[in-house]
């Protein structure tokens, strides 16, 4: 299963979703607790086996449910949970906990379901673009699905009963992933900075090997999640969105208009080294790429679609390098792979 | 990964920019992440250690003593004691948002803003039942029988738990 995933990639990440010039994904999360059972934490073995499986049994009951693919994560290889999580299917939380958990994935990878993460459930959706509406619609039926199989702990004042106080009430998390290159080199992101800190909002960089974000990405994200509808929550983040959408484009305006061919020429030496690389980091990989995707969405590139480029952010790291080519690899083996697998790729294109 | 300001595990990962290409990495827990995000004066003092913000956040608690009784007080479904949400973050069970409803209050309020739910509902307005938590009283009583080996409790127990269940 898991080898077949490999050389393909989700739907969201294809690139057809709206503003995907700059919005890479939408994605929704819910979490969810089976009322007659303690949070994940305080759970003894036991009751990790039997929320399991009351979980994997009620969604035989359902079409769309049963047909989805359940992996037991425990019983995973180290390469296998950093590839899941890689493909974010899973969480960090989820791949380097213990005990019995695991995941259900849609076959098409348009959501999966958590098991004994954090929650009991932690149902996720993806959708490629700024798409927040079918993202909800999507996740939003699938709630009521296994809402109809399980009985969730809910609260008449409280809502959604979560093991964290921080995600209880709708247990919902919106988080709209953004490609925000120009305003990083124009030294324009403190503004969005400022802003997000005053609304609640969360700004996270995606992680690359380390702990430094890389790639110019940032997810947008909401704090809150009680004392609001889920609808008001989506609005607020989307709207936070659109304005750094409005501002990432302005200063890819200003930086293409300058006289100042440094921008045209850090894209095209990026462009450069990765089709030329012989040993290459994913560090490396994401910042070189990140310039290469502004030069296609700014037409500077015009030999290589925003689909390939989503899918070499993904194809790159780790664990996935190491699935596509069978073998387990080191740190330095990686990176020889990684320069020939970018050659490959971007070569193909011409 | 660490919080910065307190030996949790640090959840919230926040990337803030400094200034001329600079960016600083600020990790926090579920608790510390509120005051950040509320007291702006604070948001300059995130390296280096500070102590434990938790009974900063529980405000009603005046007192070392009453922070102290607070800090005993258990939930009787799942056993968990206030002090252990307070050092990891998480609570025990569902029923705990009900035992420590009013200790929860302001802490819900600084992180939310707001206390009442207004987003969906389950669908056929399903909702918790008093035997569904009684459940996870009876399974963590048997799982203690078992472990203290009083098998004729835990048989007990077992056959309670069984009835319950055909119930839920
Ligand atoms: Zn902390
Ligand atoms: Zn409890």
């Amino acid at each position: 299963m898991l080898q077949q995933l490999a050389g393909r990639c989700g739907p969201w990440l294809v690139g057809d979703g709206p503003e995907s010039d700059i919005v890479v994904s939408t994605r929704i999360r819910l979490a969810r607790n089976l009322a007659q059972f303690p949070f994940v934490r305080r759970c003894s073995p036991q009751d990790r086996a039997a929320i399991e499986k009351t979980i994997r049994d009620r969604f035989q009951n359902v079409e769309q449910l049963r047909q989805l693919i359940y992996i037991d994560v425990d019983e995973l290889s180290d390469v296998d949970r950093q590839f899941l999580m890689e493909r974010q299917l899973i969480s960090r939380e989820l791949a380097e906990g213990t005990g019995q958990r695991g995941v259900a994935i849609d076959p098409d990878e348009r959501f999966s379901v958590m098991v004994n993460e954090e929650d009991h459930l932690r149902i996720q959706v993806m959708a490629s673009g700024l798409n927040p509406q079918v993202a909800w619609e999507q996740i939003n039926a699938i709630d009521d699905l296994i809402g109809q199989q399980v009985v969730y702990a809910f609260h008449r004042r409280l809502g959604y009963l979560t093991a964290c106080p921080t995600n209880v009430g709708t247990g919902m998390r919106v988080s709209i992933m953004i490609h925000l290159p120009a305003m990083v080199m124009t030294e324009e992101i403190q503004r969005v900075f400022r802003s997000f800190q005053k609304m609640g909002l969360a700004v996270r960089g995606l992680y690359g090997e380390g702990t430094q974000p890389r790639g110019d990405f940032y997810q947008i994200s909401n704090q809150i999640t009680l004392g609001r509808s889920e609808k008001e929550l989506i609005d607020q983040v989307v709207e936070v969105a659109r304005v750094c959408i409005q501002w990432e484009r302005r200063a890819r305006e200003a930086l293409l208009r300058s006289n100042d061919k440094s921008v045209q020429d850090a894209i095209s030496r990026a462009y450069a080294i990765l089709q030329t690389t012989h040993t290459i980091s994913s560090e490396e990989t994401m910042e070189l790429l990140s310039r290469v995707r502004m030069g296609v969405s700014l037409g500077l590139i015009e030999d290589v679609p925003i689909t390939v480029l989503n899918k070499l952010f993904i194809h790159t790291q780790p664990a996935h390098l190491q699935k596509i080519r069978g073998i387990r690899l080191d740190t330095s083996d990686r990176n020889v792979e990684r320069a020939s697998y970018l050659k490959e790729h971007l070569a193909k294109q011409r | 990964m660490k919080c910065q300001r307190c030996d949790k595990r640090a959840t919230f990962h926040i990337t803030e920019l400094t200034g001329a290409n600079g960016h600083k990495e600020i990790h926090l827990c579920e608790v510390c992440i509120s005051s950040y995000l509320h007291d702006p004066a604070s948001n300059k003092a995130t390296s280096g250690t500070i102590q434990n913000v938790g009974p900063q956040a529980f405000k009603m608690a005046q007192t070392a003593e009453e922070l102290a009784e607070l800090d005993q007080k258990c939930c009787p479904v799942c056993g968990m004691a206030f002090y252990e949400f307070r050092q990891a973050g998480r609570l025990g069970c569902p029923h705990d948002y009900v035992c420590f409803e009013r200790e929860l209050e302001p802490l819900l309020g600084s992180i939310h803003g707001k206390t009442r739910h207004t987003g969906k509902t389950p669908r056929l307005g399903r909702v918790t039942t008093e035997a569904q938590t009684q459940l996870i009283r009876l399974r963590r009583e048997m799982h203690e029988a078992v472990q203290c080996e009083d098998y004729e409790r835990a048989g007990r127990l077992r056959d309670q738990i069984r009835r319950l269940e055909e119930q839920c």
